[in-house]
């Protein structure tokens, strides 16, 4: 790390064949990522997928069990972590907690000899808005006052390549969107690369160019937001990010540009471009506000698949959106969520309904079927909110 | 009325620490009474025999109560030397102590970590001197370095040292004796503090362009501050009154006398109470001195 000034521009970051392995434990597998300079990229995935890990390996506090990192196209393998030019924003803050919140953010600057350092810390503090706390220790500031205090240390720096780790985590919603945007301010003036972990998948696809899905030490798919979101390609990515609806079934027919398949006695149709499996067994899927509700029995055109005979299960109000559970018989359960554009629901529980959905909406993954059976999406936030309120509603009707 | 309900909710609120207040009286009492039998009675008749004066035509140390704050003078004027002999070898026995003391206790609280059982040996072997008796242990040194010893005759054999050198008797070895006493005092406290630093800030120093070094100074040694306190004033207060390690029975000679030696002799030999009492209670005026000016100074006044 060149000292007494800044990074002129980001630093584009490099893992061949990373493979980390803890005592008895793989926390990453063989992970080949790359990260061009200047990109706001997130890392999303579930808690215990092995992000912080990712990391603690770039910024050299991990040492890699195989393969080679590279920063700015120079392996930075075997350096240690104080000659990375990299700063991390730790999802414990880690701030010194014998330092003033000053001193704290004006650490780095003065390890590295950087003129006006005090000056600049001021200014760190100005931009995360709390200049006022200068002086105080950082056990007399609250969770997010603090990381916002871990923000402005890493950021003051102006690294080539800016690890966050959960860096919002600790602030409420509206802090939490300001910050967003301060961050992506930053990115893009100074044109750092930021490689931003997250489990928040709305944060992930607001602020990135790109997102790369981990689960269980591997990225499972990596693209533009929403590229990810309109074409999940696995179902873990289909339900972690946002919700989906999977069936499972036969393709019974081929066209040049479509597959159909017998779900159930149903033809679900799907576009070939966008369906990675095409013959035997192949899970397909589709979100739930791309579906439509129908009450009464109607002639559908050519371009949809309808799902007819669903009893109503749940319906719950959300403000801008409904979201219906309709269970057909031998298809199980399909979550369908509709803009409110009259006063309340369309459909009360208990009703008979059809879903119908322009058959280019859907989409087909790669999982084997008797994986993506087995994928039970419970680190899904909207799964978890409605498994809790069934709970609920089923103890309130024991009492 | 709103100032009649006011003072209401003021009185239900100062209630409940008047009442917890009462009890924490009540669990103080036994060691208050503790500290006023055994800390205060002794000082009282230590203050009041340093100003006794000897009985007219009365006996070798035969006293009388008197009001005689010229016995202080006459102990500075005697003793003045001993006092700064005394206060210099405790110094340095403290700085020694605290260089052997504190990477064996990052080893054992940082390092160690990952190895309980190495963490578990090794504080064994810190605490392990305590199980035999500290005189034994002190005079076991001179046994090895009295001037017939083997090592002794060794070394000068080898050339090492000279035809006629001594180790006990000399400053060094009253130094060496105090700080090999004092290690176990210094390394527990340090050990306690370094066991529970949080290595998160040590990698985020690392993170921060911190060399090792670096990261050793402004963050591993100012977060083990509180045990480096109180290392030391476990070290320095029982060594600067040390009368074992600089006594000619032990590692010391005549020229090598503390303040402790004086104490001892005044007391048992030569029988001058006052005077003995009077050094005693410079000596404990001395050192509450030099700990409040340097705890005040290291800043951990809440830590200790
Ligand atoms: N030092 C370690 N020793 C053993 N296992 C570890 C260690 N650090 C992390 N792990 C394991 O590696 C996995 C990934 O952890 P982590 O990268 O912290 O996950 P995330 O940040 O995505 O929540 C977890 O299962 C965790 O238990
Ligand atoms: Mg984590």
């Amino acid at each position: 790390m060149a000292t007494g000034t800044f990074a002129e521009s980001g630093a584009d970051l490099e893992l061949v064949g990373i493979t980390k392995r803890f005592p008895g434990f793989t926390a990453i597998e063989n992970l080949d990522l790359f990260i061009p300079a200047g990109s706001f990229f997130a890392l999303l995935g579930p808690s215990g997928c092995g992000k912080t890990t990712t990391l603690r390996l770039v910024a050299g506090l991990e040492e890699p069990t195989e393969g080679k990192i590279l920063i700015g196209g120079k392996d930075v393998t075997n350096m240690k972590s104080y000659q990375r030019p990299v700063n991390t924003v730790f999802q414990s803050y880690a701030l010194f907690p014998h330092m003033t919140v000053l001193e704290n953010v004006a650490f780095g600057l003065h390890r590295r000899g950087i003129k006006d350092a005090v000056a600049k810390a001021h200014e760190a503090l100005i931009l995360v808005e709390l200049d006022h706390v200068a002086n105080r220790k950082p056990q007399q500031l609250s969770g997010g006052q603090q990381q916002r205090v871990a923000l402005a240390r890493a950021v003051v720096n102006r690294p080539a390549l800016l690890l966050l780790d959960e860096p919002l985590g600790a602030l409420d919603l509206k802090l939490r969107r300001q910050m967003q945007l301060e961050l992506k301010a930053i990115q893009t003036e100074v044109g750092l690369t930021f490689l931003h972990v997250t489990h928040d998948q709305e944060e992930a696809m607001t602020m990135a160019d790109t997102v790369a899905v981990m689960n269980k030490g591997r990225i499972e798919q990596m693209g533009a937001p929403q590229e990810l979101y309109e074409l999940p390609r696995t179902a873990f990515v289909a339900s972690f990010l946002g919700q989906s609806n999977l069936f499972t079934g036969q393709v019974v027919a081929s066209t040049s540009d479509t597959i159909s398949l017998d779900i159930a006695g149903n033809h679900i149709v799907v576009p070939k471009a966008r369906a990675a499996r095409h013959t035997g067994l192949v899970t397909v899927g589709v979100r739930p506000e791309k579906l439509t509700l129908h009450t009464e029995t109607q002639t559908h055109d050519a371009g949809q698949n309808v799902l007819t005979g669903g009893v109503v299960k749940d319906v719950s109000f959300s403000g801008v959106s409904t979201q219906y559970i309709v269970s057909f018989p031998d298809v199980g359960d399909i979550v369908v969520f509709a803009q409110n554009m009259v006063f309340g629901p369309v459909v009360h529980e208990g009703a008979i309904v059809s879903v119908s959905w322009n058959i280019e909406r859907g989409f087909g993954i790669e999982d084997h079927p008797e994986q993506a059976g087995k994928f039970v999406p419970d680190d899904n936030t909207a799964s978890i909110a409605v498994a809790q309120r069934k709970a609920l509603s089923a103890e309130l009707e024991g009492a | 009325m709103a100032f009649a309900a006011f003072a209401n909710t003021a009185q239900a609120v100062d209630a409940a620490p008047r009442k917890s207040s009462k009890i924490a009286l009540v669990l103080l009492a036994p060691g208050l009474a503790y500290l006023a039998l055994f800390f205060l009675t002794p000082l009282v008749a230590l203050i009041l025999t340093s100003l006794q004066a000897p009985a007219l035509y009365g006996d070798m140390g035969e006293y009388v109560y008197a009001f005689r704050w010229e016995n202080y003078v006459a102990v500075v004027n005697e003793y003045g030397e001993t006092f700064l002999r005394s206060f210099g070898y405790a110094l340095i026995a403290t700085m020694a102590a605290l260089l052997i003391s504190y990477p064996i206790a990052y080893f054992i609280g940082v390092r160690a970590r990952k190895w309980p059982a190495i963490q578990a040996i090794a504080l064994i072997l810190v605490i392990a001197p305590f199980f035999i008796s500290f005189l034994l242990r002190t005079l076991a040194w001179k046994q090895i370095f009295s001037d017939d010893s083997w090592t002794m005759e060794t070394l000068k054999a080898l050339s090492i040292l000279g035809p006629d050198a001594h180790f006990t008797g000399t400053p060094f070895a009253v130094i060496f004796g105090l700080t090999y006493n004092f290690i176990p005092f210094m390394t527990l406290p340090i050990y306690t503090t370094l066991e529970r630093l949080d290595t998160r800030y040590l990698e985020a120093s690392g993170d921060l362009y911190a060399r090792p070094s670096t990261t050793f100074f402004k963050v591993t040694l100012p977060l083990s501050m509180p045990g480096i306190v109180s290392g030391t004033l476990l070290t320095f207060i029982p060594a600067s009154g040390d009368y074992i390690n600089a006594s000619g029975d032990f590692l010391g000679g005549p020229s090598t006398q503390m303040v402790g030696n004086a104490i001892q002799s005044n007391f048992l030999v030569i029988l001058q109470y006052p005077a003995a009492a009077a050094l005693s209670i410079m000596l404990m005026a001395v050192i509450l001195v030099i700990v409040a000016i340097y705890v005040k100074r290291s800043g951990t006044e809440d830590l200790i």
